[in-house]
């Protein structure tokens, strides 16, 4: 059995690739879909998050999102979501999915049902001021010479396609391409495929990874040991497998040592009887990145902040100011919307922004953590490279970059020796 | 080249940056390291020191001194705030003084700052406050007890030079401490001008990391902070209004 320590969108949907090709898995997390993926945008928008020094992410992104349509399909079907029901866009119906206010006008039947609210009709990068349209400007030829399918449009251009946006607006990028999914339908669809095809989800903490303290296999992972009390008495002490896969996000670092760091985001839902936007916005405000992301359900989900500040996941004032004010730059109705969330999640960020996904280095420990940003977007090709599928593009994430590697520490600054980046004897803590 | 000295420390770098813009810690660190930069600005708001793998730890396994700045701050109370905040996690006395007037053009306040100065000096601070380029502003700072004094080329993030060459030199001029041209510098010729001008030492930051390859444009700054130098030193030649034949008449 192989076990998968986390279950969030990556460590579920490892978890349903691996039953779906027969391997018998056990998922185990106190709360599973709770962490980064609850608070996650699902922005699937490799091309129009590009940008300098990026471009292996990009590939990454690119990838994955060509696999996002049969990947939610299957997982539409496996999670006995009505078929052909991926969104609204094409053959949805209208209706919110928990009793909020309103219905859209796009539906009729009024048998609601979104299934993902999976919909690719691109993302739009907007500009205001003369040097956001420069740099859009800029931003346009980096993507025209990575060969990106990228479309300049006047101001216009994008107010007939978003008619809410400011008037102010100056100009903009569409990638038609770009799509975008609701991360929480996602991992409750996730769920209930591992639940139908009778895949065990732990509810438990894992308080550290269990090594084989002898015979041939000595050090290697064999299971993890598990947080009783947490329980409440209902869970084993220990979780024995053949392999284990840590998909546990930020709490990566505390279990096995990986370099992935806690980068906060603030986020905030707003809900309105009619859909504000059709697609994916985005814009520059004062130097500052904001996102609308509309859903099917009238939810508008605007994002998000960035912030350093460890396991922290209070919701400031200061963060909640910076995304109203930005987001109505962009498009003023939203001061009418009702705020109906604002919570704040912990992307699991690597120093240089790709995920870890691979052999570990230590037997029997398999690592699919370090998402940052984009843990619903790569989470289709993350369970695909734990296949074995791509991989040059494997390569790209190999944990073993980040190991100490004795041979380039004489690269490294003369004046600071080089910390070991990767802490084999990380001491054990929960995750949760 | 020679050392420079601010509060008595040394520092062989002449080139100060600032961590704001990039897009990754590594690539943030290898434009450190091209950079040769050994002090740098870290911005305390929305940062946890005590968080493992920021980047903080970045400059610590460099060894790069820290200056923490108040960057973000509108008075002159928050930025003392932000600043002891910053010497009890840090351990450092030493904090650019950030107060901005305003979003838009992110220019400092004078006001604030002078104010939010004097009470961090008589608190023991290492003070170097971010300036407008105000040649009597400088010297008020100075007065004040400030160690440093950091006019800005152009806004924060600007990429546009140095607008008002002639006040830098103002300021160079009358200043017993040194001159740290902070803020507009766009690319490596920006960098030399500010050094040619008499500057002490350049901060930049958005210049580098938001350059398309950050550790080219971090290792051009270097050597651009150290020709300016350089060329301040050696002195220039006078500007003639019509040609000097240099060959014939020199042995």
């Amino acid at each position: 059995m192989e076990l998968i320590v986390g279950g969030g969108v990556v460590g579920l949907s490892i978890a349903w690739r691996l039953s779906r090709a027969g391997r018998p898995v056990t998922v185990v997390d106190p709360a599973p879909a709770s962490g980064a993926s609850h608070a996650a945008a699902g922005m699937l928008a490799p091309v129009s998050e590009v940008s300098y020094t990026e471009e292996p992410l990009l590939r990454l992104g690119v990838a994955s999102l060509r696999r996002w349509p049969s990947f939610a399909a299957e997982l539409a079907a496996d999670a006995g979501l009505p078929p052909g029901v991926l969104s609204p866009s094409n053959g949805g119906s209208g209706g919110p999915s928990n009793g909020g206010t309103g219905a859209p006008s796009n539906g009729g039947s009024g048998a609601p049902s979104y299934g993902l609210d999976f919909r690719a009709d691109g993302t739009l990068d907007v500009a205001f001021g003369a040097d956001d349209l420069a740099a859009l400007d800029e931003l346009a030829a980096f993507m025209t010479k990575l060969g990106l399918p990228v479309e300049r449009l006047t101001g216009r251009e994008c107010r007939r396609l978003e008619p809410m946006l400011a008037p102010s607006v100056r100009g903009g990028l569409l990638a038609p391409g770009d799509a975008w999914v609701d991360p929480r339908r996602v991992t409750s669809a996730l769920l209930a495929a591992l639940e139908r095809r009778g895949v065990p989800v732990v509810r438990a903490r894992v308080s550290r990874l269990l090594r084989a303290s002898q015979g041939p296999q000595e050090g290697a992972v064999v299971g993890v040991e598990l947080d009783e009390a947490a329980g409440g008495g209902a869970v084993p002490a220990e979780l024995r497998a053949d392999g284990v896969v840590l998909a546990a996000g930020v709490w990566s670092a505390e279990l096995a040592g990986v370099p992935v760091r806690p980068v906060k985001g603030q986020i905030m839902r707003l809900r309105s009887a009619e859909p504000l936007l059709s697609r994916c916005v985005r814009g520059m405000v004062h130097g500052t990145p904001v996102y609308l992301v509309p859903r099917g359900d009238g939810e508008l989900v605007v994002g998000a902040t960035q912030e350093e500040m460890g396991f922290d996941t209070r919701v400031t004032a200061g963060g909640v100011y910076e995304l109203l004010r930005d987001a109505r730059e962009l498009v003023p109705g939203v001061t009418e919307l009702e705020v109906a969330e604002v919570v704040a999640g912990l992307r699991p960020g690597t120093p240089d922004n790709l995920p870890l996904i691979g052999p570990s280095g230590t037997p029997g420990l398999t690592l699919a953590t370090g998402h940052h940003r984009g843990g619903v977007l790569l989470a289709p090709l993350t369970a695909a490279l734990l296949q074995g599928e791509e991989p040059e593009l494997a390569a790209l994430c190999s944990p073993a970059r980040h190991r100490p590697d004795p041979a380039s520490a004489g690269h490294r600054d003369p004046r600071g020796p080089a910390a070991p980046p990767y802490d084999e004897t990380s001491g054990s803590k929960e995750m949760g | 080249m020679d050392d420079l000295i601010i509060a008595g420390e040394k520092f062989s770098s002449r080139l100060i940056m600032g961590t704001g813009g990039a897009p990754s810690l590594e690539v943030l660190d290898q434009a450190l390291a091209a950079s040769g930069t050994e002090l740098t600005t870290v911005a305390m708001r929305r940062l946890d020191p005590s968080a493992r793998g920021s980047v903080l730890d970045v400059l610590r396994r460099r060894g790069i001194k820290v200056l923490p700045n108040t960057a973000g701050c509108f008075t002159a109370g928050e930025a003392v705030l932000t600043a002891r905040l910053a010497r009890e996690a840090l351990g450092t006395n030493w904090v650019k003084l950030e107060v901005i007037a305003d979003e838009r053009t992110l220019l400092p306040d004078p006001i604030e700052t002078f104010d939010a100065a004097e009470r961090l000096v008589a608190d023991g601070f290492v003070v170097l406050p971010y300036i407008g380029d105000d040649p009597a502003l400088a010297r008020r700072l100075e007065q004040a007890g400030c160690a440093a004094v950091m006019p800005l080329g152009a806004p924060i993030g600007s990429g546009l030079g140095i607008r008002n060459p002639h006040n830098i030199e103002l300021i160079v001029e009358a200043a017993g401490v040194p001159v740290i041209l902070d803020a507009g510098i766009g690319t490596a010729s920006d960098a030399a001008l500010a050094m040619e001008l008499g500057c002490d030492a350049v901060l930049l930051a958005t210049a580098v990391t938001r350059a398309q390859r950050p550790d080219l444009m971090a290792a051009a700054m270097r050597s651009a902070v150290q020709a300016g130098r350089l060329a301040r030193q050696a002195g220039r030649i006078p500007r003639r209004r019509y040609a000097e034949a240099s060959s014939p008449m020199t042995p």
